[in-house]
């Protein structure tokens, strides 16, 4: 049980993997993206817990009560915003290929060179 | 290589990646025993040192208000790029003065209902203030920059959704929308250097600090909560409006 | 608690897969966002109010907007092309 949620970072991870190399569609590629950068969350979730613990917001409660890391949340914090922007970045590329090659298939971009 | 092989190469060497992490994560501490001294130390300190409650706001601006600087250039990159990318082409320009467009009938969508339009415009209001509020209490309770400036760049839309698609064009591409998110980042360095100045490092704490709950507290965080709202905002409004910018030309020629 | 915590871990799991396996972009926005607030419940589950709070926003609305967006876009792109190609077809044949 106790390495299972770091399991669960690592299925999430080759999943997305296994999603982005076998995508026929550019758009489908960056939404598994997107579960990749999940398992991120996940991993840095399971480091930063304390079992009993409470979340690290002390307005209402003592200070001294045993909290969960603070750190890491604000690391998936700023991250989870970015990760937005760069999906609009890669959709953006997305459109484009779209315009100029005719096709979202990674396949078959290959072929229509030139 | 042909599809075929590929997965099987994929297959190969996920299977030895997630052996290797099976191994390695047994090294880890065992989950809910968090052993490192960082945390607990940040969690001790931020009340008395900094007046914030809220713990997670002061790792993000106070503690470590560099990486978010980073964070938000990435963000302010970003937003470039897919304004850049989905920039008008002269051809397209050209091609809808000369009145080609390629519109068909079927496309236009239908005006939406009152009830719609009642809710909708109804809710523009609550929800910038809603914004705000989750962003000026960021170093009270659970809020911030980040998330407040993101609650009010869906503002907008709800213009959008209502059918007032005018209105919508008026807000996005005011001019206003790049300034406030130039001047949120701006803002963000101008505070770094008014710390580098006063208190000789970049980004420290110069302001004085309130009383620990109220909404001035923190010192400077508070202004940085602002600046990121502001530039947060500012650049999903922009990615969004670069998006749905042919949408809204062609649905607003197809009703003239 | 640990039974909740557990779930919720294995319930990640399987949407994430479920999110990999849809393969028409259309079906796996709505699939994404259902994700996304699965992500935000474990993050609560986890005492992390601050990070369910921007995961809401972000991974259950803003994301799957730019998705609805840029595929229209690219199925607009897409009839074009074939409308032009239909009349290219159509001046050859007169």
């Amino acid at each position: 049980m106790s390495i299972f949620p770091y399991l669960v970072a690592a299925w999430l991870f080759l999943v997305g993997l296994y999603g982005i190399i076998s995508s026929r569609n550019f758009v489908h590629i960056t939404m598994c993206l997107a579960v990749v950068q999940s398992s991120t969350y996940v991993l840095l979730l399971a480091i930063g817990y304390k079992v009993g613990g409470v979340a690290p917001i002390f307005a209402d409660v003592p200070v001294g009560t045993p909290a969960v890391d603070p750190v890491v949340q604000a690391l998936m914090l700023t991250d989870i915003v970015v990760e937005a922007t760069v999906v609009a970045l890669l959709l953006a590329l997305a459109v484009q290929i779209q315009k100029a090659a005719g096709t979202v298939d990674p396949d078959r971009l290959l072929e229509l060179q030139g | 290589m042909n599809r075929n092989r590929r997965h099987v190469l994929f297959f190969v060497s996920a299977a030895v990646l997630f052996a290797l992490l099976a191994w390695g994560m047994h090294d880890l501490p065992p989950f809910g025993h968090y052993r490192g001294p960082y945390g607990d130390l940040v969690n001790s300190a931020t009340v008395y040192e900094r007046h914030i409650t809220d713990a997670i706001t002061a790792v993000n601006f106070d503690f470590r208000g560099f990486d978010t600087l980073g964070e938000e250039s990435i963000l302010f990159m970003s937003v470039i790029g897919v304004g850049t990318l989905l920039r008008r082409q002269t051809k397209e320009r050209k091609k809808d003065d000369a009145g080609e467009s390629d519109e068909l009938e079927t496309r236009r969508a239908p005006d939406p209902s009152d009830a719609v339009k009642v809710i909708t415009l109804g809710l523009v209001g609550p929800l910038v203030v809603y914004g705000l509020y989750i962003v000026t209490h960021g170093q009270v309770t659970p809020g911030g920059g980040f998330q407040g400036g993101v609650i009010l760049a869906t503002a907008p839309l709800l213009v959008y959704l209502a059918g007032d698609l005018k209105t919508f064009k008026h807000i996005t591409s005011h001019s206003l929308v790049e300034l406030g998110e130039a001047a949120g980042i701006f803002g963000f360095v101008a505070i770094g250097l008014l710390g580098l100045a006063l208190g000789g490092q970049f980004l420290r704490n110069v302001l004085p600090l309130g009383e620990a709950g109220s909404i001035f507290s923190g010192g400077t965080v508070p202004l940085l909560n602002l600046a990121t709202a502001l530039a947060v905002a500012g650049g999903f409004i922009s990615a969004i409006y670069a998006f749905l910018e042919q949408t809204v030309e062609m649905r607003m020629e197809g009703e003239e | 608690m640990l039974i909740m915590q557990v779930a919720i871990l294995a319930f990640v799991a399987v949407t994430g897969t479920a999110v990999v396996l849809t393969r028409d972009p259309t079906n796996q926005v709505i699939g994404l966002s259902f994700y996304g607030l699965i992500l935000a419940l474990m993050f609560f589950i986890y005492q992390a109010p601050d990070v369910a709070l921007s995961q809401i926003v972000i991974g259950a609305v803003a994301l799957p907007l730019m998705f609805m967006l840029g595929l229209s876009k690219i199925r607009r792109n897409e009839q074009q092309r074939e409308e032009l190609k239909s009349k290219q077809k159509q001046e050859k044949a007169a």
